[in-house]
């Protein structure tokens, strides 16, 4: 939780946005996010983010569902309430097959959603600070974190790449749990270039 | 971009010698297996030389089905590559071919005391289960149904390529062939349907245990022959991009394409196992003596061999990112692939006729090898008579810019 300065441009096309955000990496300035009103193909890579370990969390998960599944209907169908079903052995692996399935779908499954919202932070009612309302319709949205001494020397390197509005914002760069009306200091922030 | 394809020296020589390991295969065998007076020596040349050309003609034939497929998903990323697939299926006529023949002689050619060994049910005598059957299982429906059967193949197979090829001359983006191709998809899907997904298994390969049947068996049949199929695709693939062809293709289709062999060796493991569990689980005597000498009897060994060959190998070592995108663990697990699938095939046709009488040595492998040269030549051939590069197709720059 930390209160930062930032600088924000807004961009009208993502034509113009992938020169910005190529500019803004080799600039030196320190980019904070970009916010696009749908994905945009080829942004990950301009922005030069990595490939995701998601699929490595997927797998763990789906090993320890496969484990549950076929160490818990062992020690049931064996030691615990051993049943003859037909006449086939206690410890029939075939039959334990389609649920060994399900709880490896499942393990992963689940697992992957709450691991992708945890490194999203994304869950219902956890906020972050919106820097435009536009940048969910028709914005693209380049932030930068700055500081008091190159705020000047932002918005003007900002101004150059093209940007059709630029401002800059106080505001909270993590997430918070609640409302924004009460804990955002929405209003707070000074256009510099509206 | 006009890139066109010679047969290397080395192909060609590799492609032959394999071909004539076939012949003397098929030679030796003839002699000594067929002149045998050992009944299931005489049965084991006839049901090898079924087993290899009912699923080299499968396999390819999977290779118009993902170009069918292709089309109607209007999918890009085939466009890179699709003279390879377009060349496996317009060659499905050499092997269709080789397997009417094949069929047409184990199934009129071959009788012992007035019997046939491997399709009892052209002779059902007083078999009632047979006689309840015979309005499918008879001779006559084996000719038509084959003749036919492969006749379509064939011909889809070879329309396929000449859409694709009538597109190079056509104007510039004239789509009238991309829409063409996509009614002629349409049919292909139905007739593939009506055939490899159902009809055509029951007919060739079920009745050779004509007692036994199941439900699951055409799909079965037909994830061994896909997955085969996009293994052999894969194949082609890395082997002319090593000879300095098709620049197009990048890691990116690699990947989409070790995906597809990825998937389909689970789906096959899916049909595998649904066939068998569902039997396993009811205990109906008539159904399970199927899996009895598959698993339990002498050909237990390679049973469990094509579960970790089709399984366990393509699910451990083809699962992570980096490894779908090396040039060399995707066409180590595609030879693997397809040898696990000809071992599949195996396991569905020898048990029946030749019971614990089982080989695997110099006649199935040579035949086998036989099979893959033709394979390798007359694909090959197909391939050098037009660009590598579909360079008037409406979808090859999204092709080329495809990211998996």
């Amino acid at each position: 939780m930390a209160i930062k300065k930032f600088a924000v441009a807004c961009y009208n096309d993502e034509e113009v946005l992938f020169p910005a955000v190529k500019k803004v990496r080799h600039s030196g300035f320190k980019l904070h996010d970009v916010y696009t009103p749908f994905p945009v193909h080829g942004l990950d890579h301009a922005l030069g983010l990595k490939e995701t370990d998601l699929h490595v969390a997927g797998f763990i998960y789906g090993i320890t569902g496969t484990a549950t599944a076929v160490g818990f209907m062992s020690w049931i169908f064996t030691s615990d309430w051993p049943i003859n079903f037909g006449g086939k052995p206690h410890w029939s692996l075939p039959a334990f097959i389609p649920i060994t399935f399900e709880l490896t779908v499942l393990f992963a499954a689940v697992g992957m959603v709450l691991t992708f919202c945890y490194l999203n932070q994304i869950m219902p009612g956890v906020k972050k600070h919106v820097f435009h309302p536009r940048q969910s319709d028709d914005l693209f949205v380049v932030a930068l974190e700055i500081s008091d001494a190159n705020e000047q020397e932002a918005i003007n390197f900002l101004k150059t790449t093209g940007a059709v509005e630029t401002s800059v914002q106080i505001a909270e760069s993590e997430w918070w749990y609640g409302r924004f009306d009460k804990e955002e200091p929405y209003e707070k922030y000074t256009t510099v270039n509206g | 971009m006009n890139e066109r394809f010679e047969i290397p020296a080395r192909l060609r020589n590799t492609s032959l010698a394999l071909i004539i390991i076939g012949i003397i295969a098929l030679v030796i065998g003839g002699v000594t297996l067929l002149g045998s007076s050992d009944h299931f020596e005489q049965t084991r040349f006839w049901i090898v030389l079924l087993h290899n050309s009912v699923f080299f003609l499968l396999m390819s034939v999977a290779c118009i089905f993902i170009q069918a497929a292709a089309s109607l998903a209007q999918g890009a990323w085939i466009v890179a590559y699709k003279r390879v697939p377009e060349a496996i299926g317009a060659n499905v006529w050499v092997f269709g071919l080789i397997t009417i023949i094949i069929l047409f002689a184990v199934a009129f050619g071959f009788k012992i005391d007035g019997h046939n060994p491997i399709y009892h049910w052209m002779t059902p005598g007083n078999d009632e289960i047979l006689k309840g059957k015979s309005s499918f299982l008879n001779p006559g429906m084996f000719v038509g149904f084959t003749v036919v059967t492969i006749a379509l193949w064939a011909f889809v197979g070879r329309k396929f390529r000449a859409i694709s090829i009538a597109q190079e001359s056509a104007p510039k983006n004239s789509t009238k062939n991309y829409w063409l191709m996509f009614k002629w998809s349409a049919a292909f899907l139905f007739i593939y349907a009506l055939t490899q997904m159902s009809t055509t298994p029951w007919m060739w390969i079920m009745s050779i245990d004509a007692h036994w049947y199941s439900t699951m068996f055409s799909w079965y049949t037909f994830g061994s022959a896909f997955v085969s199929g996009m293994s052999l695709i894969l194949l082609w693939v890395v082997y002319l991009k090593n000879q300095g062809h098709m620049e197009i293709v990048s890691k990116e289709h690699v990947h989409d394409l070790g995906k597809f062999m990825f998937a389909f060796s689970i789906f096959w493991t899916y049909t595998w196992f649904a066939q068998y569990m569902l039997i396993w689980y009811s205990n109906i005597p008539e159904e399970t003596t199927y899996f009895v000498i598959r698993q339990h009897g002498p050909y237990s060994m390679i049973w469990y061999a094509t579960f970790i060959i089709n399984f366990c190998m393509p699910i451990l070592i083809l699962m992570s990112r980096p490894s779908k995108r090396n040039y060399f663990t995707v066409s180590f697990m595609a030879m693997t692939i397809i040898f696990g699938h000809w071992l599949d095939f195996y396991i569905m046709t020898m048990p029946g006729p030749l019971k614990e009488h089982w080989h695997l040595s110099w006649y199935e492998l040579g035949i086998f090898a036989g099979f893959a040269g033709v394979m390798m030549l007359s694909v090959a051939r197909m391939l050098t008579k037009s660009s590598l590069v579909p360079s008037n197709h409406p979808l090859l720059k999204e092709a080329i810019l495809h990211q998996s």
